[in-house]
């Protein structure tokens, strides 16, 4: 309780101090690694908070434990020029991706370095931790976000004056345009008698309704504004590294105040996963789909030797995965994963709005169905009207081997 | 023990929405509304578990306009014990659901709350998370299995997770977000729909149970997501391998 009233204090004297005093963001990505180096969608979130800011310093949070960890924040230091700092926490707490003690991790760094953001990427580490961090932080998350609209200044709510509200990039042109005066160091401001507030706000876009509508959001809460960004939609450019630079700092979390309330409630038993060698679906160039048409796990097989042959990861429709042909975490859709390759080849896949809201930002899309009224023909750039177990073999046969 | 489950009145599933004119959200008037299917998931689970003796009692709860007690008539229908109303006017963010959740909890005492996963309308999957958060309770989320141990006060969960199943041992109480393997909804029968409209639902609002509904969030527009150009149908293998090759580059 006292805990929580503390908190509540922090949050609204941190309303007070945000807008100019904070007009240089930063941003605390929450990043994932595995096996030494971390994974390569954490690295989307640092694009996203490049798109927030220019002038942004990124500070990336790693925990875990071992000799792991420090491996990867070694390697993290120097992977993208605007990593000014690299924050380890290494206690056994960490060692597998539970909500609870990693939400209260993000709580402690960020009431400790006051960021303005919080990013993580959209997948099911991300998803599970960030919303529970932002309850303890007293913010609304917003998820999925496809696009930023970097930060601005905005004004809340002005009674009596005819102004409902309005923003603007910078402070310095809205209070042009409302007061006729040059910016001040306040975040109050006396309008006509009146005291009015002004915040920093983030306006970010995500699908709702799977995908079928875009929704632009303005975030106008107190620091932190926390995203989940999607990794598709911020693709990582290949960084040169500047040897010159030298890399970001490294620095240990201190852990001694982390507060162990709701920690040991929940313990890691197994996880059991299929490594195929295959590339993986969240980030390859080419997925090759089949749906419910391959009638059977055997027949299902045609499609993984395909993709073999393209050197693409392998993914499936939800009714595919209910039957049994392949294990779920191959589900391309609104409920699965969401992809966004160069190719995407879906074979037997009607296209229900479920499944397209998973992939129809692919660059190319390609449909093999028998039946030509399938929905799935309305996305495809090319389509082709037949029997995938025609097709399949001949592209087995026709296609040219990867280089 | 009593089992809590949230259930949310959303568009139904299977139309195709329309975006209003003046771009400030979806066309939600003269539209099939229905339980979101995660949500069913959700309340399938608590009934199964109560079935298997582990639970004593289920409670749906729904919060929104005076028409989602539609909504919570059908969980009861399904099987659901009695339901809970929080009559708010407007949309709430997850932030507000959980914040009223949690004074639900406080009331009621439930053992273990289930939400589904994400709601197929603002698609958040937050919820859930939230609550979690804000109980201090631990999380079980995507979940597709779950046994629960009434003698050790645990659950055990497997999870949907990106690299495959996770499987996680929880102290009850707990919360757990439902994925869409976890079970198969049952259809509510014509006999327990007429039973359900005697089954007793509590009405609150925000303010009786001392939650402030406030927004962090505004909606700036809502649009239509860019439309993909026509694409051709082709007529023989050769020639996609040929149009994938030489106009698109992409093999």
């Amino acid at each position: 309780m006292a805990s929580r009233l503390l908190l509540q204090n922090l949050s609204k004297r941190h309303l007070l101090r945000s807008t100019f005093a904070s007009r240089s963001a930063s941003t605390l990505v929450l990043a994932e690694h595995e096996g030494g180096s971390i994974k390569a969608q954490s690295l989307s979130a640092v694009v996203a908070a490049n798109s927030l800011s220019q002038d942004n310093p990124v500070s990336l949070l790693l925990a875990g434990s071992g000799s792991s960890l420090h491996q990867a924040a070694e390697k993290a230091a120097t992977c993208h020029p605007s990593i000014s700092q690299v924050l380890v926490a290494d206690s056994e707490e960490f060692a597998y991706p539970l909500a609870e003690p990693w939400a209260k991790l993000i709580q402690l760094v960020q009431l400790k370095g006051d960021y303005s953001h919080v990013i993580a990427t959209s997948d099911s580490f991300g998803k599970n931790i960030l919303p529970r961090a932002a309850a303890l932080l007293d913010v609304s998350p917003v998820t999925d976000v496809v696009d930023i609209n970097g930060p601005r200044q905005f004004i809340s709510y002005i009674p009596d004056t005819g102004i409902r509200y309005g923003y603007q990039e910078t402070g310095q042109a809205l209070h042009q345009k409302y007061f006729g005066v040059r910016s001040t160091s306040t975040s109050w401001l006396l309008v006509k008698g009146h005291r009015v507030m002004i915040l920093n706000c983030v306006e970010v876009c995500r699908p709702i309704y799977a995908g079928n509508a875009l929704c632009t959001v303005r975030y106008t809460g107190a620091n932190p504004c926390m995203l989940t960004v999607r990794s598709t939609s911020f693709p990582v450019p290949p960084i040169s590294v500047d040897s010159k630079s030298g890399g970001a700092s490294i620095s240990e979390v201190d852990l001694s105040t982390l507060d162990e309330d709701s920690v040991g409630k929940s313990r890691f038993m197994k996880l059991s996963s299929q490594d195929t060698g295959r590339p993986d679906l969240g980030s390859a160039k080419i997925v090759v789909t089949g749906g419910r048409a391959l009638k059977s796990a055997e027949n299902f097989k045609m499609i993984e030797k395909l993709a073999e042959k393209l050197g693409a990861a392998v993914g499936a429709t939800r009714a595919a995965v209910d039957a049994g042909f392949v294990p779920n975490d191959l589900q391309v859709g609104q409920t699965g994963k969401i992809v966004a390759p160069e190719l995407y080849m879906a074979f037997g896949v009607s296209g229900a709005i479920q499944h397209l809201a998973g992939m129809k930002d692919s660059k190319i899309i390609v449909a093999v169905n028998k039946d030509s009224d399938a929905p799935i023909f309305q996305v495809a750039d090319y389509g082709l009207v037949g029997d995938l177990f025609e097709v399949i073999p001949e592209l087995l046969e026709k296609l040219p081997e990867k280089k | 023990m009593k089992i809590m489950v949230a259930v949310k009145r959303v568009v139904d599933y299977a139309v195709k929405i329309r975006i209003k004119p003046d771009k400030s959200g979806v066309e939600t008037q003269n539209v099939k509304m229905s339980m979101n299917p995660f949500c069913e998931i959700a309340l399938e689970e608590a009934l199964k578990i109560k079935e298997s003796g582990l639970a004593k009692e289920v409670v749906a709860v729904t919060m929104g306009p005076s028409n989602c007690v539609d909504t919570l008539r059908t969980g009861l229908a399904m099987g659901a014990d009695r339901g809970i109303h929080v009559e708010a006017a407007r949309d709430l963010v997850p932030l507000s659901v959980a914040k009223v959740l949690k004074k639900l909890v406080e009331v009621e005492n439930p053992g273990l709350l289930i939400l589904g996963k994400q709601a197929i309308d603002d698609d958040c999957n937050q919820t859930g998370q939230m609550i979690a958060g804000l109980l201090g309770w631990p999380q079980g989320t995507f979940a597709s299995k779950v046994v629960l141990d009434k003698e050790k006060r645990v659950a055990t969960v497997d999870r949907e997770v990106d690299g495959g199943l996770e499987t996680l041992c929880l102290d009850l109480p707990a919360v757990i977000t439902t994925d869409l393997r976890l079970n198969q909804p049952r259809y509510a029968t014509l006999p327990n729909i007429m039973k359900a409209k005697s089954k007793p639902i509590k009405k609150y609002t925000p303010e009786e149970l001392n939650v402030e509904i406030k927004s962090d969030l505004e909606v700036v527009q809502v649009t239509e997501p860019p439309k993909r150009k026509a694409g051709v149908i082709l007529s023989s293998v050769d020639e996609l391998i040929d149009k994938l090759k030489n106009e698109a580059h992409v093999i």
